[in-house]
């Protein structure tokens, strides 16, 4: 529909600017602005891109100069490496159960029936952002009873608090991109219970939502070196940290590569997902 | 489309000063992608009036409206704004006051702020905006709400500062786009009488978007029909409803039945009685025809033996509408509700015609 | 169970829903929030258990002294008051010149990143840039810190190769990777993104009608921007801001991982007390470091929060 692509196009305020005839004097600003645009973007990918590329570089790097692929080879028998993988991906996998199981019903339910406690919701998941994690790795370890203090399960407990600023956000967005409200009525009135309402029309729709928020959680959990290291559990970041190789050099290839995957799998997700961002971009 | 005999008065008739412009659409294309949003589109609006573009989403009249604001620019074409070529000009300068169709009050400033932006804008001295300000907000009615933000204000009260905020800046010509589809039935209707007295009492040209039939009859001096970019009709409102120039126009306003006819010279018969074609002889395609008949123009009386047969009935008031099921097709007529009482679905009914023409068209599947 | 033998009790609920008058009403009303506040308890539990439980130990520990007993002097200790203590207020210092500088810097380059983000016509870009800074914003401790030695180790470190082979090594010129600015320098890897990812929603919630009615009622892009734009979202901005804040004043892991604790921060000393790198007995000081940090952090939220409040108003 016609009416559609035009909001599409007044969403870019550059053309909202362009003046009438190509000639005119006024489309100056419009190009400086462009190429204004065009320079943060480039400086800001630089910043991002040069120590990335350079990680890579250091760690691939022959003593002897020229690039070889054999330290990738070498991760695996590195000392400690296989078992900080599998800790990590076993703390990974409950860490995502546990906040998707907490997370998913609450927010649907604030969403449908206490809107008010959305405020509550917000502030709440915001504060794992600011907490020191040095601070409360030490307070989690004072107050944890003595059998859980000795599990490295607490370390997962601990995660899913970090992980809810990110799978609220996410879900949040997710949610305020559909109508919830008339979805849920809708399916209850053809005869649904609760559960399947919640499974089988709310879940599909927020795909997208939860698996973001899945991919950001196993981000988290590769990544934290904090808690984990007061801890003392080698997972992956306290194994790049700690473990003694006789090539450092793969320790910040690892480091890389955890990197270099979370982003990916991110980036497919949300290119291959289409369909969610149009639905939203009509709503909205 | 009860309403439509109560907007005759005369342009500009009662009213002392013609503050507004005369605006010309000349021959305006605008393309997006592949779809033509305009299709040398042309129209005249004299000073002081207000024209509705209607139409079904989709059919460029929104285009139309942000071309004549400067927001888009025309493929080709001109904009004529007091006689003189706009095309070229930025938005910014064509001074134009617009209202548009939902939250577009600046949320960081009060309702007198939100007027008074314009006059700021021109570097008007900060008693006389406050004093114009309050003016317009009394013209709109809220002259007791100038200190409240927009979000302490009902979107009917909004629309309004939006419309005091468009006037305060006394604009050639006034643009709504859609102002009242956000807002409720009731709320409409009122806004929709106070916006229609405040142009008529400022004698200010306004364009006016929407695509509900019943508000662009009530309101507008002329309605232009418009249909996949290009104009189909414009006329006033119960010229438009009496005499559609095109079956689109025929089927989009008010209500038509279709009932499939034979051409005999000028003339078709329907439902067994000669017809005069309205409209120009050489127009009528040739091939299979159809006549469009209004609910009001077809008579229904009970008869045992006759060829129709009631198939529902609704209650709208003073009259009730029927639907006469003769020979496959579906018709749908107006009765006096106090001579309805015998038309029970399911009873054998005669149907005539009782117009003095009717306009024909082409055939179409049935829908 | 004991309310079975208590008629009134076991009833109440039907007597709270039909009686309209009296004390029961107000019953009725509680029983009803407490039913639909039912099913947000298990994430508030968890919440409290996980979240606010070790916080309050925190608190408290602030406040005992080796002994077990209520004591002000740890707090009096680390307010840094004599030349043995000192540190410790060196310590708030840096951290907090630290947490502004990563606030401000991030957040104004952040705003304007988010901007043009938001002008681009690629939704493609937009949601590629938006999953990007999600993972660069958790992106940080030892990876991010090996990453930036590679990039910027003196000699050694890639940039500085290339800067130096142009004659502007900057570790000639005052720069150091493991103090004060170089670490400032490599925070902005997640502090940048995070405040792409918080603030962009906030561009969202501009509405083009906004630009179109004052551009027609005759503003020029620089007077819609002064007068309306920066404005609506200078809340928004300064909420994310005191955000950043926080994320860059209780940050551990990179600056631990880059300078090896030799960097004097609040997190680091709390570190490098925990684990016993100072005399032992000394706990309680690293307690009461973290009790006033949270106090900060509080504070923080509180801004942000009222901010935020002002913004949703505004936006959505």
């Amino acid at each position: 529909m016609a009416s559609l692509e035009l909001g599409a196009e007044i969403a870019d305020p550059s053309q909202i600017d362009a003046p009438y005839g190509a000639e005119a004097p006024l489309n100056k600003p419009q190009r400086r602005f462009r190429w204004g645009r065009g320079a943060i973007l480039i400086v800001t990918a630089a910043y991002f891109v040069v120590p990335f590329y350079a990680g890579m570089e250091y760690s691939l790097q022959r003593p002897t100069g020229g690039f070889s692929l054999t330290p990738l080879s070498q991760i695996a028998s590195a000392p400690g490496f296989a078992s900080a993988l599998w800790l990590s991906t076993q703390l990974a996998v409950i860490t995502m159960v546990v906040v998707m199981a907490l997370m998913v019903p609450t927010v649907i339910y604030v969403h449908l029936r206490l809107p008010r406690f959305r405020r509550v919701m917000e502030v709440i998941t915001i504060l794992p952002i600011i907490i020191p994690p040095i601070a409360y790795s030490v307070g989690v370890l004072e107050s944890a009873p003595q059998w859980l203090r000795n599990s490295q399960y607490l370390l997962a407990i601990v995660y899913v608090i970090l992980a809810m600023p990110y799978v609220y956000r996410s879900l949040d967005a997710g949610l305020g991109a559909l109508d919830v409200k008339t979805l849920v009525e809708a399916s209850r009135s053809l005869g649904s219970s609760w559960l399947m309402t919640i499974w089988r029309v709310l879940v599909p729709n927020l795909r997208a939502a939860l698996m973001s928020a899945s991919v950001l959680t196993l981000a988290l959990v590769f990544g934290e070196f904090t808690i984990a290291n007061v801890d003392n559990w080698q997972t992956i970041p306290v194994w790049i940290y700690l473990a003694p190789t006789d090539n450092p050099r793969i320790n910040t290839l690892v480091a890389m590569i955890a990197l270099l995957a979370t982003a990916v799998v991110l980036i497919l997700i949300v290119s291959l997902d289409r369909s969610q961002s149009r639905n939203s971009r009509r709503s909205a | 489309m009860t309403s439509v005999t109560d907007v005759s008065t005369p342009v500009g008739a009662d009213v002392h000063t013609l503050s507004g412009a005369p605006v010309v659409f000349d021959n305006l294309t605008r393309r997006f992608g592949a779809t033509t949003a305009l299709d040398r589109f042309s129209l005249n609006i004299a000073p002081g009036e207000l024209v509705a573009l209607l139409g079904p989403s989709g059919c460029g009249k929104t285009t139309a409206l942000r071309v004549l604001a400067g927001f888009e620019r025309p493929d080709s074409g001109r904009i004529l704004v007091d006689e003189k070529d706009v095309s070229t000009v930025a938005a910014q300068h064509r001074n134009m006051g617009m209202v548009f169709q939902s939250y577009s009050l600046f949320p960081n400033m009060n309702a007198r702020d939100n007027v008074a932006f314009g006059l700021h804008i021109r570097h008007q001295r900060s008693s006389q905006r406050r004093a114009k300000a309050a003016e317009l907000l009394d013209l709109v009615g809220l002259g007791e709400h100038v200190s409240k933000y927009p979000h302490q204000l009902s979107g009917g009260q909004q629309q309004r500062v939006a419309l005091a905020r468009a006037l305060a800046i006394e604009p050639r010509v006034l643009l709504l786009d859609e102002p009242l589809s956000a807002l409720d039935a009731k709320v409409r209707a009122e806004l929709r009488d106070q916006i229609r007295a405040i142009q008529q009492r400022l004698a200010i040209t306004t364009v006016f978007v929407t695509h509900d039939q019943e508000e662009a009859m009530s309101m507008a001096d002329r309605v232009c029909v418009m249909s996949r970019g290009h104009l189909e009709q414009v006329a006033t409102p119960a010229v438009l409803y009496s005499q559609p120039a095109t079956p689109f126009v025929g089927q989009f306003v008010g209500v038509s039945s279709r009932i499939s006819v034979t051409r005999r010279g000028d003339h078709v018969e329907i439902l067994g009685r000669e017809v005069k074609i309205r409209g120009d002889l050489s127009a009528v395609p040739t091939g299979e025809l159809e006549a469009l008949v209004r609910p009001e123009d077809l008579d229904v009386a009970v008869n045992p033996t006759g060829l129709g047969v009631i198939t529902h009935r609704s209650f709208l008031g003073a009259t009730t509408r029927v639907g006469v099921g003769v020979a496959g097709a579906n018709l749908r007529a107006d009765v006096r509700s106090s001579l309805a009482d015998d038309l029970d679905v399911g009873t054998r009914v005669d149907v005539s015609v009782n117009a003095r023409d009717v306009l024909v068209a082409a055939s179409q599947p049935a829908s | 169970m004991t309310v079975q033998s208590d008629p009134h009790s076991a009833t109440s609920l039907d007597v709270a829903s039909r009686d309209t008058k009296g004390t029961s009403r107000t019953t009725g009303a509680l029983v009803r929030k407490i039913r639909t506040g039912a099913p947000v308890v298990p994430f508030l539990v968890y919440v409290i258990l996980v979240l606010g439980v070790p916080t309050g130990t925190i608190v408290a520990f602030a406040f005992r002294s080796n002994t077990g007993r209520f004591t002000w002097s740890n707090i009096h200790t680390i307010l840094g008051t004599t030349a043995q203590t000192l540190e410790f207020r060196t310590g708030f210092e840096n951290s907090l010149k630290l947490a502004v500088v990563t606030a401000v810097i991030p957040g104004v380059l952040g705003t304007i990143i988010a901007y043009a983000i938001s002008t681009s016509e690629h939704p493609a870009f937009k949601r590629i840039t938006a999953a990007t800074s999600g993972v660069l914003a958790q992106f940080g401790g030892v990876n991010l810190a090996f990453m930036f030695i590679a990039t910027l180790a003196a000699t050694n470190g890639l940039v500085t190769k290339w800067l130096a082979a142009i004659g502007l090594d900057p570790w000639n010129h005052g720069f150091d990777l493991y103090k004060f600015w170089g670490v400032a320098f490599v925070y902005m890897y997640f502090q940048i993104p995070l405040m792409v990812l918080i603030i962009t929603p906030a561009f969202a919630g501009l509405r083009p009608a906004w630009r179109e009615a004052a551009e027609g009622l005759g503003a020029s892009r620089w007077r819609f921007w002064r007068h309306v734009g920066i404005p609506v979202l200078t809340p928004a901005i300064l909420g994310s801001m005191f955000l950043l804040f926080g994320s860059g004043f209780s940050a551990y892991a990179t600056a631990e991982a880059l300078t090896g604790g030799t960097i004097s921060i609040t997190p680091i000393q709390i570190g490098s007390i925990l684990q016993g790198n100072v005399i032992a007995g000394e706990q309680n000081i690293a307690y009461a470091l973290a009790f006033a940090m949270i106090v900060i952090l509080l504070v923080s939220v509180v801004i942000y929060v009222l901010l935020r409040r002002r913004t949703s108003r505004w936006l959505l």
